[in-house]
């Protein structure tokens, strides 16, 4: 799975350039899937969310102590971490100081993993 | 109409209809005899009027010859019992030829639940397309042998297997209720559209033939659009889809029968008539909240109505094999893309992204690899050409791929 972390878009750029990251992103996307290597993904919009705490305290944001927060996931099918780490490197999300994407195994459900 | 043109037009208009109908009186364990009787009917015909001459309603005639054969059918079977048990008219010797309803409705909504029946999903798809070119579309199943590259006893048998996994399954000819409706209309989608491409994308030499592949995968379309319960935005897609793509039957064959390739097309044969009921089908699709690979692909044939070459068109193309590959791999797809990709961000980058696809048991990768190196690096291309020509079976793919390479050396010649 590659977790995106990045600012809220929305706060910091134009719909123009909200548009044309997504096309990069529907790009990079359909550059893994071409290899049959996607399987599902999605954004997560920032606006309407909530955190919920302990002793069921509820926020809305911030997420975190960092401006960078999850703002969306792709899963796909990588034959080793390092040909998934590749697949990261191409993700427009990079291209702002600070955003990152994690890449993190899936559990298997074998009730082991 | 001369009764040589009559009886194979009736056979192909009425053939279907009285098969629908027959099968779902005598139910989907009878399918065989169905077809049988409607085959007999036409054969009565053939016989009769060839000395008798054709009579004044030539249609009322086969139905009212296919009633009485199938009377006759059940009173010489253990069916007749059975189903004159089940319904307890033991007087009524007429009933069975005052009940077989023949009326346009019944025709209608017969051929409709036929095409749920046959697309169950206990048989193999390809079953699924010969039963229903042999039932609903009248096909014989020589034409259908043709149709698939494979001989009469291969269909003969593949056929016998599905309708007997049919009898057993007990599948009811009958509309599915709401919710089964549209889990089986997936799969009666697939069966259409493999239908079509069956018919778009045949190796057959039969040009009729295969025109009549896909102008009966378009009708039948039409026929679950025609019922409101399957009148749907994806339906819509399909057949949008369906006639862009057959707008261009005229110009993709030149004189000689070769493929014209979509680059070397003359525009002016394609149908601007099927291109407006293509837009007019993707604009009632657009409709819902879901978007099925129809939709996505009807998009991507609607951009190639326009011949044109423009950053828009590949844009947008681009964009939409992306959401195509995310729903849906098909090496075609992703071989589809990466042409695009060539166009909106130039060959090199094209090349990096071909080279990760490793379909190297398909010659179009090749073809692919071949034409996005021509320009940058001819001997290259060829190697490619080559290395697609070693692995194409076909002799029309190996046609198209030789006059790349001739294409190719010509511009090496030619250049200094």
């Amino acid at each position: 799975m590659l977790i995106f972390r990045h600012e809220d878009g929305s706060k910091i750029a134009s719909p123009e350039q909200m548009q044309a990251w997504m096309k990069q992103t529907m790009d990079w996307i359909g550059g893994i899937a071409a290899q049959n290597k996607f399987i599902t993904g999605t954004g997560l919009p920032f606006d309407e969310s909530r955190v919920v705490w302990h002793k069921g305290v509820v926020t809305n944001g911030p997420f975190g102590d960092i401006k960078e927060t999850i703002g969306g996931y792709i899963v796909v099918k990588a034959d080793s971490v390092e040909e998934a780490v590749e697949f990261a490197k191409g993700s427009p999300v990079l291209q702002g100081d600070g955003n990152s994407v994690e890449v993190r195994k899936i559990a298997k459900n074998d009730g082991v993993h | 109409m001369q009764q040589q043109d009559l009886i194979p037009h009736l056979f192909r208009t009425e053939y279907r209809k009285i098969a629908a109908v027959l099968s779902k009186w005598l139910g989907i364990e009878n399918l065989q005899v169905a077809e049988d009787l409607t085959s007999e009917t036409f054969l009565a015909a053939l016989e009769n009027w060839s000395y008798q001459g054709i009579p004044a309603n030539p249609v009322a005639w086969l139905y009212t010859v296919a009633k009485n054969k199938t009377k006759n059918y059940m009173a010489r079977s253990q069916l007749f019992k059975q189903k004159i048990e089940k319904q307890i008219r033991v007087n009524q010797e007429h009933s069975v030829v005052d009940e077989i309803d023949l009326s346009e409705q019944n025709i209608f909504d017969s051929q409709l639940q036929m095409l749920f029946a046959i697309c169950h999903p206990a048989i193999p798809t390809e079953s699924q397309v010969g039963l229903a070119l042999r039932i609903l579309c009248g096909f014989g199943i020589e034409e259908i042998a043709n149709a698939f590259l494979t001989n009469k006893e291969n269909i003969s048998k593949r056929l016998q297997r599905a309708r007997e996994k049919l009898r057993q399954e007990n599948v009811k000819i009958e509309f599915p209720g709401k919710t089964e409706i549209e889990n089986r209309l997936s799969n009666v989608l697939t069966t259409i559209y493999l239908l079509f491409n069956e018919g778009y994308y045949s190796e057959t030499n039969d040009d009729v033939l295969r025109e009549d592949l896909c102008f009966e995968a378009m009708r039948l379309t039409n026929l679950l659009l025609n019922f409101e319960k399957t009148n749907l935005p994806s339906v819509n897609a399909l057949l949008s889809l369906m006639c862009f793509h057959a707008s261009r039957f005229e110009a993709r064959r030149n004189d000689k029968g070769e493929l014209v390739l979509y680059e070397d097309q003359d525009e002016t044969k394609w149908d601007q008539e099927l291109i407006s009921k293509g837009v007019y089908h993707l604009k009632e699709a657009a409709v819902g909240e879901q978007i099925s690979r129809y939709h996505i692909e009807a998009g991507i044939a609607y951009w190639h109505t326009i011949k044109a070459d423009s950053p828009e068109k590949w844009e947008s193309v681009l964009h939409l094999y992306n959401q195509l590959l995310s729903l849906e791999y098909s090496p075609v797809a992703a071989l589809n893309r990466t042409f695009a990709l060539s166009k909106v961000r130039g060959k090199e980058s094209a090349i990096d992204e071909a080279e990760k696809l490793k379909l190297t048991q398909n010659p179009f990768y090749f073809t692919l690899l071949g034409e996005l190196y021509t320009g940058l690096n001819n001997k290259k291309a060829r190697e490619y050409f080559e290395s697609a020509l070693a692995i194409t079976v076909s002799q029309l793919g190996q046609q198209t791929i030789r006059k790349k390479i001739e294409k190719l050396d010509g511009g090496l010649n030619a250049s200094p």
